[in-house]
């Protein structure tokens, strides 16, 4: 199992890299990640509108470029364009290092990010529990930004969504440990390994909790990503605008960037914890570059389809109203989470770990022996 | 594994944590040269929706965000603290001491769930205290 992007290259050409030469390659590396990742932050905000206006029956953009889908390239060009207004109030230090918080947060956890078995930059082996920790930062910067524009709107938005993203963080924290009991281990490959390519194989239908547990890490990531229905911190026609009312130009466009990224972010972990990951059927293309080509290609085509289902949410969805919001999380997803992991526990401990389909299996094998003779 | 390669694997942390602040202070500075700068005093305001900003934002915020932040660390701890004991349960069983580890596990969350009950009772999950129902207001 490579560890590393670089030792992947290294077993594949053969070779010992030297520290520097590691160094090179890992820029390298996270320079691409970081330009894809936000060329799919960017065309997030495009699926966006596009979806949201076919949902609604209208064109959405469609000037810039074929079909508009140069449109947030023109948002940038327009978003770098415009005035940086720091409010006199404001606590300046903190207002310029909010939206870096958020943003670092997101890119830090790029690092576990497991696009596929070679190409992952970094497999750490406490790589879900990193993960956890890095994307708490996004909370911070959330916060910091609210507080820090010293503005009554920015506040409440600021005061909402760090106590959202922290108390969905509890039933997500929850479902995942049901999934390291599944797996046995924290790194993310370890995770996927357990699973096979075919559904049959994937943790969400392991057993039911793990099935339950799916939509629980759903509607928990939904809330920490600040997404609707569980926008509360940015509620447009509420607080104006949230936590970033008070940001134009660039430094508002680093936290529309970050919560993009982020969505995108869950959305890749939740395949690789539920939905088989990067596992490609039948072990087409072997460990080889063309394997792990198929390999970023199954990834990233399960986690744009679970990208589409929370634009879909969005824009499906009404907006919830803030003590209905802290019910689901504190009376219905934690108690259920914890169940979950009882009975996973449960499940792993009486049934030595086997999917229900395993069961089946053995089940119908040793009924259909039994029968034949 | 080697023990270089240990040491290399946190590395992609700190260059995407640079590419973070490199982004957020490179595009800063590239927009310095492009854009705009006339700022005036109604400009640099807090927005209050086109009134003048009374006082500060800095106020005394609810005490449910409080009781929200202390019922998540006691949650959040308890998670970190049985990443380890989940992360080994598997080995465990395979060894034969599935049992052990599944029982105080379940102690463990018996206890998380002990704090949930309680925090219910006493209405700390309730983020209106007074939105009861008239049945619970006759009590």
């Amino acid at each position: 199992m490579n560890q590393t992007i670089v030792s992947y290259i290294e077993h594949l050409t053969d070779k010992q890299f030297g520290f520097g030469i590691t160094v090179a390659l890992f820029f390298l590396a996270v320079f691409l990640l970081v330009n894809v990742m936000a060329i799919i932050g960017g065309l997030g905000t495009y699926a966006e509108r596009k979806i949201s206006a076919d949902i609604q029956m209208r064109q959405g953009p469609n000037r810039v470029g074929p079909y508009g889908i140069l449109q947030f390239l023109a948002d940038g060009v327009k978003m770098i364009m415009k005035e940086d207004i720091i409010p006199t109030q404001a606590d300046k230090l903190i207002f310029t290092i909010a939206p870096l918080l958020c943003l670092s947060g997101v890119l830090a956890s790029l690092a576990v990010l497991p696009i596929s078995s070679g190409f992952t930059l970094s497999d750490l082996n406490v790589g879900i529990f990193y993960l956890l920790g890095v994307t708490s930062l996004v909370g911070v910067g959330v916060f910091l930004g609210g507080y820090a524009s010293n503005s009554k709107w920015a506040m409440l938005g600021g005061m909402r969504g760090a106590s959202q993203i922290i108390s969905y963080e509890v039933p997500v924290t929850l479902t995942i440990l049901m999934m390291v009991m599944l797996a046995g281990g924290l790194s993310l490959n370890t995770l996927i390994s357990g699973q096979t390519a075919l559904p049959h194989g994937w943790y969400i239908f392991h057993n039911p909790f793990s099935f339950i547990g799916f939509f629980i890490y759903f509607i928990g990531a939904l809330a920490e990503t600040n997404r609707a229905p569980f926008d509360l911190p940015e509620a447009e026609s509420e607080l104006v605008s949230g936590y970033h009312t008070e940001y134009s130009g660039m430094r508002f466009a680093f936290f529309a960037l970050a919560e993009y990224i982020e969505v995108f972010v869950v959305c890749a972990v939740a395949t690789a914890l539920f939905l088989g990951g990067y596992k490609v059927p039948f072990n087409v293309g072997g460990d080889g570059p063309i394997g792990q080509i198929l390999q970023l290609v199954i990834f990233f085509s399960k986690s744009f389809a679970l990208y589409y289902v929370v634009i879909w949410v969005r824009w499906t969805l009404p907006r919830l109203r803030v003590d209905h919001l802290m019910v689901i999380c504190w009376k219905y997803l934690t108690p259920i989470a914890l169940f979950n992991l009882v009975g996973a526990t449960l499940w792993v401990y009486l049934f030595e770990g086997r999917s229900i389909y395993l069961i089946l299996k053995h089940f119908a094998e040793a009924h259909m022996v039994g029968g034949g003779h | 594994m080697e023990p270089s390669q240990t040491a290399n694997v946190y590395l992609p942390t700190f260059i995407l944590i640079l590419m973070a602040t490199l982004m957020v202070f490179g595009a800063l500075l590239v927009g310095k040269f492009l854009r705009p700068s006339n700022p005036n005093k109604l400009k640099q305001m807090a927005y209050e929706c086109g009134e003048d900003p009374v006082g500060t934002a800095w106020a005394n915020f609810n005490v449910r965000f409080y009781v929200i932040a202390l019922v998540f660390i006691v949650f959040d701890v308890e998670g970190a603290l049985m990443f380890p004991v989940v992360a080994v349960f598997r080995k465990f069983m395979e060894v034969g001491s599935g049992g052990a580890v599944l029982m105080s596990l379940l102690i463990f969350i018996g206890v998380l769930v002990q704090g949930v009950i309680y925090c219910w009772k006493k209405g700390d999950l309730d983020w209106v205290k007074s939105y009861r129902s008239p049945k619970e207001l006759k009590k």
